[in-house]
């Protein structure tokens, strides 16, 4: 990836962060900590990755993203938005009455979504459905799943690497958004992840690591997961800040995580993102 | 008469099924062998395999492999597919509605000697008050045959509880399931027999008995819990003015609650509840539980006697 195709993305991101300060801002309060942890992966998979088609959401073949932890919608839908999927207006009706924009992904309402998640856990479960499914039909498609770390404390994320390993689903590739946050506090004063790279290796994936915020790095690491193929699916654990690239969140640490955004701090917050140079 | 046991006609149907349409996987949750269903893994091998002992896991997979086109039956205990499950069903499956179809088997008494900790006696219950998922409940072996069938031809969630073992024949091989209809068994003006599952049998036997005994029962098959036929229910209370229920389940929640539901928006008549009644479950073989919780043909015959005795004292007093 060259130095334009760089600097296109990081523009592309502000975008995409700008997008879920408008979200969530409109929509009186949403997951923005988590939202803006993760922005810059969303944006390099939507950007420069994933196969997709905005006209057709529903492409035959299409690579899929599932964002387990489901919270973290306005990142998607600032991406989806930015991508074409819908316009961009729309961010202003997140949470409002009769909207297709709940902050909570939901696949019936939006298009561009893959599964609805939500509810912690289950999205990587339905990443493994799509993938067995699709190595069975000879799909070539690439499943993305991006999990939180707080999200890690569901069994069921271990149950679905378990069967991941086990289908030998090398066509899937996991984001672990490692932040150290969650909703109450940090990780390790609440139930600690420890060493995801050991923990994921030890269940039989082959683990990467990258700053989730440098894309030349996550593309590194991409490329290394889908050319590394040997069956094991792949785990990419990102070093993330919670609330990246807006100050006073990032100040705020974990209480980023379901914030109020009043329109003067949208403002502020979006005339620093469109000044800083990540 | 005796006729085969459930999981061989299971094992059988979805074997056709999935070589009716190659679309249709079956996910075993390491109770392939219990079912019948492990030969399967063989048969069909990528399509029918065992995702081992993780329900909500299995779940939340079949809605992915859903929303990819597949038609995903999860097949394990009751107790496990509804209980152990009951949020992936939700969200991952009825909430953001994926064709996945669930077969719970061995509910209620029918988990005998694996005891408690196996009744599924609320898996109704729990799945019922879930939106957007469709709840069967197969009295006998045709009856299994036609709901496989149906609910793989039809688009969203399904659950249906079946026992294992070999249950008397209820209905004649020209049976034909009709899905959302009360299957009306037997025509009375007395009083209103509702089973269901394996229960039906019993309240077979006890309309006749009942017949013996100059009382015109009318029962009725409710294979299809939800959505429930309200409007059949109604009928029928409105001609007998008496119900009794008997459901292989908690009474708070399943059957009972349903049809009490169905009567008390256009036409409440007493319902007098059999299955189980909010106590825990327990080993034993089902004869020995459907008397002991109060649901064997005799209980049927004994409530049926006092809903009409109680409803012509009524009446008389009036």
């Amino acid at each position: 990836m060259d130095g334009k195709r760089i600097e296109y993305l990081k523009t592309q991101a502000k975008e995409v962060r700008k997008n879920i300060i408008t979200a969530v801002c409109a929509g009186v309060t949403g997951h923005v900590g988590g939202s803006l942890s993760i922005a810059d992966a969303v944006t390099l998979l939507y950007f420069h990755v994933m196969h997709v088609n905005p006209e057709n959401p529903h492409m035959k073949n299409r690579d899929r993203l599932i964002l387990s932890k489901g919270h973290c919608g306005p990142a998607l839908y600032g991406a989806l938005a930015l991508k074409g999927y819908f316009p961009k207006e729309e961010l202003l009706t997140m949470n409002q009455p009769g909207t297709h924009l709940p902050s909570h992904c939901d696949m019936l309402l939006t298009p561009g979504v893959d599964m609805t998640a939500g509810s912690l856990g289950q999205g990587l479960s339905c990443a493994v459905g799509i993938a067995l499914a699709a190595k069975l039909t000879g799909g070539t498609e690439t499943v993305y799943a991006i999990i939180g770390d707080g999200e890690s404390q569901e069994g069921q994320i271990w149950e679905a690497s378990m069967a991941a390993v086990q289908r030998k689903l090398d066509n899937l590739i996991v984001f672990l958004d490692y932040n150290h946050m969650q909703v109450d506090g940090m990780l390790e004063d609440i139930v600690d992840l420890l060493d995801p790279v050991k923990k994921w290796g030890a269940f039989g994936f082959r683990v990467y690591e990258s700053d989730g915020h440098d894309m030349k790095a996550m593309h590194a690491a991409i490329e290394k997961a889908k050319t590394e193929r040997d069956g094991r699916p792949a785990l990419i654990v990102l070093h993330t800040v919670k609330g990246k690239g807006v100050a006073f969140l990032e100040k705020m640490g974990p209480s980023n995580h379901n914030a109020l955004i009043s329109p003067e701090q949208a403002k502020a917050a979006i005339a620093e993102i469109d000044k800083d140079v990540i | 008469m005796m006729t085969l046991e459930m999981r061989t006609v299971l094992r059988e149907t979805l074997a056709e099924e999935m070589t009716r349409n190659e679309k249709i996987l079956l996910f075993n949750a390491d109770l392939g062998k219990a079912n019948d269903t492990h030969v399967l893994e063989d048969a069909f091998p990528g399509r029918a395999i065992n995702l081992g002992i993780a329900e909500q896991n299995i779940l939340s997979i079949s809605a992915g492999a859903a929303s990819y086109g597949m038609i995903p039956i999860v097949n394990t205990f009751a107790a496990f597919a509804s209980r152990r499950a009951c949020d992936q069903i939700a969200i991952s499956v009825a909430y953001a509605n994926q064709n996945v179809k669930i077969i719970g088997t061995d509910p209620g008494i029918s988990a005998e000697l694996n005891g408690g900790t196996h009744m599924g006696i609320e898996d109704i219950g729990v799945l019922r008050s879930i939106p957007n998922i469709t709840l069967m409940e197969a009295c006998d072996a045709e009856e299994l045959r036609q709901m496989i069938r149906y609910m793989n031809s039809v688009h969203g969630p399904f659950y249906l509880r079946m026992p294992r073992r070999a249950i008397l024949e209820v209905h004649e091989p020209n049976y034909k399931f009709r899905f959302g209809k009360a299957d009306l068994l037997r025509q009375g003006k007395d009083v209103t027999i509702i089973a269901s599952g394996i229960t039906v049998t019993d309240a077979v036997q006890a309309a006749s008995e009942l017949a013996n005994s100059g009382i015109d029962a009318e029962l009725i098959n409710m294979h299809t819990l939800k959505p429930i036929d309200a409007e059949g229910i109604v009928q029928s209370a409105m001609k007998t003015g008496a119900i009794v229920t008997v459901e292989n389940h908690n009474v708070l929640g399943g059957l009972r609650s349903a049809v009490a539901e169905a009567v008390t928006e256009k036409f409440p008549v007493r319902i007098y509840p059999l299955g189980i009644r909010d106590r825990k479950g327990q080993v034993g073989r089902v004869a020995y539980l459907k008397e002991a919780y109060g649901f064997d043909a005799n209980s049927i015959c004994e409530t049926a006697i006092k809903a009409v005795r109680e409803k012509r004292s009524v009446a008389n007093a009036r």
